[in-house]
C-alpha cells in the first residue's frame, strides 16, 4: 500500500524561518546571510563594513561556528551588539537553521537594530540550503580560492543576491585570474552584482557598503 | 554534510504519515525527489537513514530516490531549458535574467507499505 506524503523534507525549518521574517518585519531590522568558504576574511569584512555603517547605522551580528568565539570577540570590538551560536551542541552542524537564527535574535534583542548580519558557518555547501528568514544573502569569496569555486559549488552562488570578491590586495602575488572567477559567478547567477575588494586594505569598499545602504 | 539532519527530519515525517491503527508497520520504500542542485549526496543520505532507522518500523526501507533536473526559464525571453553544467545564462538572449524551475527539490512523494 502506497500512502502519498508529498512533503518537503527542510518544511520545518521553513516554517521556522517564515516565522523569524515575521519577527524581523515587525521589529522593521534588515537581515543579511553571510556565507563562504573558511578563510575568505568574512569576519575581516564584517569588521570594516561595520566600522563604516555605525554609529549611523545601528548593525548588531550572530556569529555561527562550530566550535569557539574567536570571531565574535572580533567583532564586539566594533562596538556592534553581537552573539555567538556554537553548533557543536547540536552535533557540530555546518550551517544554521532558522530556529537557532530565533533563540540568537531573541537573546540580541533586535528593538534597536537597523541590520542584523548573520556570520554563517564557513562553508560552500549546507548553508546554501537553509533558509533563515533572511532578507538578501551575499557570498564571499577570496582571491587565495579557486576561480572555479563558483561552478562547483553553484547553489552558493546561485541562491546569492550579491558576491564579494575579498583580498584582492593579494592579486600581484598569486596567478588568480580575477576576471574568470567573475565570469564563472555571472555563469552560475547572471545578473548578479560582484564586489572586488579587499577587506584588509579598504580597496574597493565604497560600491560594496553602497550596496549595503541601498538595501536598508 | 547535512544530510543526518535531513535524513532525521525524513523519518519524522514519514512516522507521522503512517496509520496510527495499523499494528506494528514496516515500511518497503519511501520515494524521494531530489534536485540535482539541490547538495544532497544520495549515498550520504541512505547512510545515514540506515543509521537512525534501526529499530523503527522504517529499518531496512529502501529510499528511492528520483532525481530532478535544473530547469531554468529566461525571464526576458521565455526560453526554458535543462541545465547540465551550472551555467544558468540564456542560450539565445545571454543577458536575461534566469530563474529556476525545478532542481531545488528535497521533497518526500509518498512511503509505500509491505505487504
Amino acid at each position: 500500500m502506497e500512502i502519498k506524503i508529498r512533503k518537503n523534507i527542510l518544511e520545518k525549518n521553513l516554517t521556522e524561518a517564515d516565522k523569524n521574517r515575521s519577527f524581523f518585519r515587525e521589529k522593521k531590522v534588515f537581515v543579511l546571510n553571510m556565507m563562504s568558504s573558511p578563510g575568505s576574511g568574512k569576519t575581516q569584512t564584517l569588521c570594516r563594513t561595520l566600522a563604516q555603517l555605525m554609529p549611523d547605522i545601528q548593525v548588531g551580528v550572530i556569529v555561527g561556528d562550530i566550535c569557539t568565539t574567536n570571531d565574535a570577540d572580533r567583532l564586539a570590538k566594533t562596538g556592534a551588539k553581537v552573539t555567538q551560536i556554537n553548533t557543536d551542541q547540536f552535533g557540530g552542524d555546518c550551517h544554521l537553521t532558522a530556529p537557532m537564527i530565533d533563540t540568537a535574535a531573541r537573546q540580541l534583542g533586535c528593538d534597536d537594530l537597523d541590520l542584523l548580519i548573520v556570520e554563517n558557518i564557513g562553508n560552500l555547501v549546507c548553508p546554501a540550503e537553509f533558509d533563515i528568514g533572511e532578507n538578501a544573502r551575499v557570498v564571499v569569496l577570496s582571491v587565495t580560492e579557486g576561480e572555479d569555486k563558483p561552478v562547483k559549488y553553484p547553489l552558493m552562488f546561485q541562491v546569492s543576491d550579491a558576491a564579494i570578491l575579498n583580498k584582492v590586495d593579494l592579486l600581484p602575488y598569486l596567478e588568480f585570474d580575477a576576471a574568470l572567477a567573475v565570469e564563472n559567478m555571472k555563469t552560475v547567477h547572471p545578473g548578479m552584482p560582484v564586489f572586488e575588494l579587499s577587506a584588509k586594505t579598504g580597496q574597493g569598499f565604497e560600491p560594496w557598503l553602497e550596496w549595503l545602504r541601498q538595501q536598508l | 554534510m547535512h544530510e543526518m539532519g535531513i535524513a532525521q527530519e525524513l523519518v519524522r515525517i514519514a512516522l507521522e504519515a503512517l496509520p496510527r491503527d495499523l499494528k506494528d508497520p514496516k515500511v518497503a520504500s519511501l520515494n524521494l525527489r531530489i534536485g540535482k542542485l539541490s547538495s544532497v549526496v544520495p549515498h550520504s543520505l541512505t547512510f545515514c537513514f540506515e543509521i537512525i532507522t534501526r529499530d523503527t518500523p522504517l529499518e531496512h526501507a529502501r529510499l528511492d530516490i528520483e532525481t530532478v533536473p535544473v530547469v531554468i526559464r529566461c525571464d526576458t525571453c521565455g526560453r526554458q531549458w535543462e541545465a547540465d553544467t551550472p551555467v544558468f545564462r540564456c542560450p539565445d538572449c545571454e543577458n536575461g535574467q534566469v530563474r529556476m524551475i525545478s532542481g531545488r527539490e528535497i521533497d518526500i512523494d509518498s512511503l509505500t507499505l509491505m505487504e
